[in-house]
């Protein structure tokens, strides 16, 4: 793997491999409200001591995600936000001066209707780490591995508390992080987690020396510390797209914007473990 | 003609598993389920059963004599699953579905539905079997069907409404794999078309195969020959993968699958996915679907609830590429004048869906010899229809 220590998500955990501290994680789904906000939120996070970012591509028909999120791609979506935007967002974020890895988030379609050669030609280009696509298990994925692999980018695997025998072959071969499902369901805030979940990290740590991160439900201080014991990354996703949405009245009033990046701003940093 | 799917779920290009890690698992039990239990006699006894004693097949294959002499051509037979318990051919799939949930030991079912046909169908045998029943079903559709919205309730079945998306059909569906993921445990889904991903496509043309093979034997006693042409409506394509997959190897049996054009394919309100539909991935597997050049999914339009669907069964899209089945839309006025047409020659109120399926025989009968057969796929009654085609032809009055 002659990429792998260029890949600035490679270097990201090695770094905090060193600190001894497991990476924040948030998401945000691109164009919510607008593209212009979503890069002023990528410096915020930054700001607030985020690790890496994900960036969620919008889509008509988001099979993974609850309630929040899908708002959230539904907002994106009115103001015309694909795929290539969301990748160009990140070199624009990049030339704003953010030096967080980029993970793209991206249902399948959008890649698929892209073209894999235009995909990856182009991802190249643009300061993209890792790639996430929910609803491409592995083995539909041979051809994404392959090509990933060949571009020294990511793709990011997911298992979940009922891939048991699966979780091997999801993570044979796999580069970046597994990103772990913390229970059944759809992406969205959780009160509390089935114990068994540690159980089940500790399986995911057995499989891989890979970093593994956690995600889906993950909302508060006390849940990203609970997690960053036993985790190298935490992945918040609903928690931020639905402070986000708590703010947009803020974000799209040009006097208040200030004051609502503020707030997202305080939000993520509380969760910093 | 090779045997698909293959093991991967693959119907050539089309098909496969595009689903979540969290459902992989549930997929691949439900296949495994699905392979040993149907291997089972005591599995097609039982269903077999309830097709037979509940839903009182075998359903007539009906020469439509004023039909076939007032269009002039080819003679026009009707497989009446109008008759079905249910009124419609989903019951055939629902039955199979909870008697195989019932097999696997699961408690509670759900489904999802456009028409509402298969939510009825779905609510029905739950009932019959004792099963917990939740039916997904978009808002826009819940107005349009509210007869069937009451039928489910009246069965026991909760009615949730889904208010994501374009509230039709497909959001249906993405709220059924929702709840399923987070209920994968103790939940079957039962899916109601020949869509979706692997094994749902196989099972469900399996369970609807029966449509064909009952034909099959029907046509023979009556006309000694299988027929010539086969007509069915495809939204997501069950009750036509059903009709025409027992005749795939029969070259002499043409075959048309008819996808609802709404108000014109040059316009935007249409639902014909084969027409002017693109190749990719949707609800869990790769086949044709309205899509535009992101990548994003386009909504669909039909009078005809069942049919509003923006995707369709992956071995169709199979079949349309390599020519064995040849897809064609119709727009809502033919359906209309055709469900009418049927109406006043032969005294059967068709479902819309079905009517479509009517419209295409209407202008290929003419053109056919009478020695000709054609077999229409008559996939449900139109009683839930009734309201919607009040509300289109009013001021027009009826012809």
């Amino acid at each position: 793997m002659t990429t792998e220590t260029t890949n600035r998500m490679d270097l990201a955990f090695r770094r905090l491999k060193e600190q001894g501290r497991a990476a924040l994680i948030p998401f945000l789904t691109v164009g919510d409200p607008d593209l212009e906000t979503s890069l002023a939120i990528i410096a915020e996070l930054e700001a607030a001591g985020a690790d890496m970012v994900e960036l969620g591509v919008p889509y008509s028909d988001p099979l993974a995600d609850g309630p929040v999120i899908q708002r959230a791609s539904a907002r994106a979506l009115r103001g015309n936000i694909h795929l290539r935007t969301c990748m160009e967002a990140a070199l624009k974020a990049r030339k704003a001066g953010s030096q967080l890895p980029f993970i793209l988030f991206t249902y399948y379609n959008p890649v698929l209707q892209m073209g894999l050669d235009t995909f990856f030609a182009e991802l190249g280009n643009y300061e993209i780490s890792g790639l996430i696509i929910p609803d491409l298990p592995v083995e539909e994925s041979e051809e994404m591995r392959r090509r990933s692999r060949d571009a020294g980018i990511n793709l990011i695997p997911l298992v979940a508390p009922t891939s048991s025998e699966r979780i091997a072959k999801i993570v044979s071969g796999a580069s970046g992080f597994v990103y772990c499902v913390s229970s059944l369901g759809v992406t969205g805030e959780r009160t509390s987690f089935h114990e068994s979940v540690d159980q089940f990290i500790e399986s995911v740590r057995q499989a891989t020396d890979l970093p593994v991160a956690v995600g889906f439900g993950i909302s508060t201080p006390e849940q990203v510390a609970r997690f960053a014991k036993i985790c190298d990354g935490v992945v918040v996703g609903s928690a931020i797209v639905r402070k986000i949405e708590e703010v947009i009245f803020l974000l799209q009033d040009p006097g208040k914007r200030g004051e609502g990046l503020l707030q997202i701003r305080d939000f993520v940093a509380q969760l910093r473990p | 003609m090779i045997q698909v799917p293959d093991r991967h779920g693959r119907f050539g290009a089309f098909g496969g598993r595009f689903v979540p890690e969290t459902l992989m698992n549930a997929l691949i039990e439900l296949e495994e389920a699905y392979n040993k239990f149907s291997a089972e006699p005591e599995f097609q006894e039982q269903i077999n059963y309830l097709l037979k004693q509940y839903s009182g097949r075998e359903t007539p294959l009906y020469y439509a004599e004023r039909l076939s002499a007032q269009l002039g051509g080819a003679k026009i037979y009707l497989k009446r699953e109008d008759l079905n318990h249910t009124g419609a051919h989903k019951i055939n799939n629902a039955i199979g579905q909870a008697i195989l949930a019932k097999m696997m030991g699961k408690k509670k079912v759900i489904a999802e539905t456009g028409a509402g046909q298969h939510g009825v169908a779905t609510a029905t045998v739950a009932a019959l079997l004792g099963m917990e029943c939740k039916v997904f079903m978009g808002e826009e559709d819940t107005r349009r069907q509210q007869l069937n919205v009451f039928r489910m309730k009246l069965l026991g079945a909760e009615v949730i409404s889904v208010t994501s998306g374009s509230r039709t059909l497909k959001d249906a569906g993405n709220e059924a794999l929702r709840y399923w993921v987070s209920n994968v445990d103790d939940t079957f889904y039962v899916l109601g078309s020949a869509v979706g991903p692997h094994p749902y496509p196989m099972m469900v043309r399996n369970f609807q195969r029966i449509i064909g093979d009952e034909t099959r034997k029907q046509i023979l006693e009556a006309e000694g020959r299988l027929p010539d042409l086969l007509v069915a409506a495809v939204g997501g394509g069950s009750n036509a993968i059903g009709m025409f997959y027992p005749f795939l190897e029969d070259e002499s049996v043409g075959m048309i699958g008819v996808e609802a054009a709404g108000k014109g394919v040059d316009t935007p309100y249409h639902a014909a996915t084969m027409s002017k539909g693109s190749q990719g991935v949707f609800q869990g597997s790769m086949s044709y679907l309205l899509q535009d050049e992101h990548g994003q999914v386009i909504e669909a339009h039909s009078i005809s609830a069942g049919l509003d669907y923006p995707g369709v069964g992956p071995e169709h899209s199979y079949l349309k590429d390599i020519e064995r089945v040849k897809y064609v839309p119709i727009t809502d006025r033919e359906a209309l004048d055709a469900l009418k047409l049927l109406c006043v020659t032969e005294g059967i109120i068709p479902a819309l869906e079905s009517a479509h399926a009517v419209a295409q025989v209407e202008k290929i009968a003419p053109t056919l010899s009478k020695d000709d057969i054609i077999v229409i796929c008559l996939s449900g009654r139109g009683d839930k229809d009734v309201e919607s085609i009040m509300a289109y032809t009013e001021g027009e009055g009826l012809k």
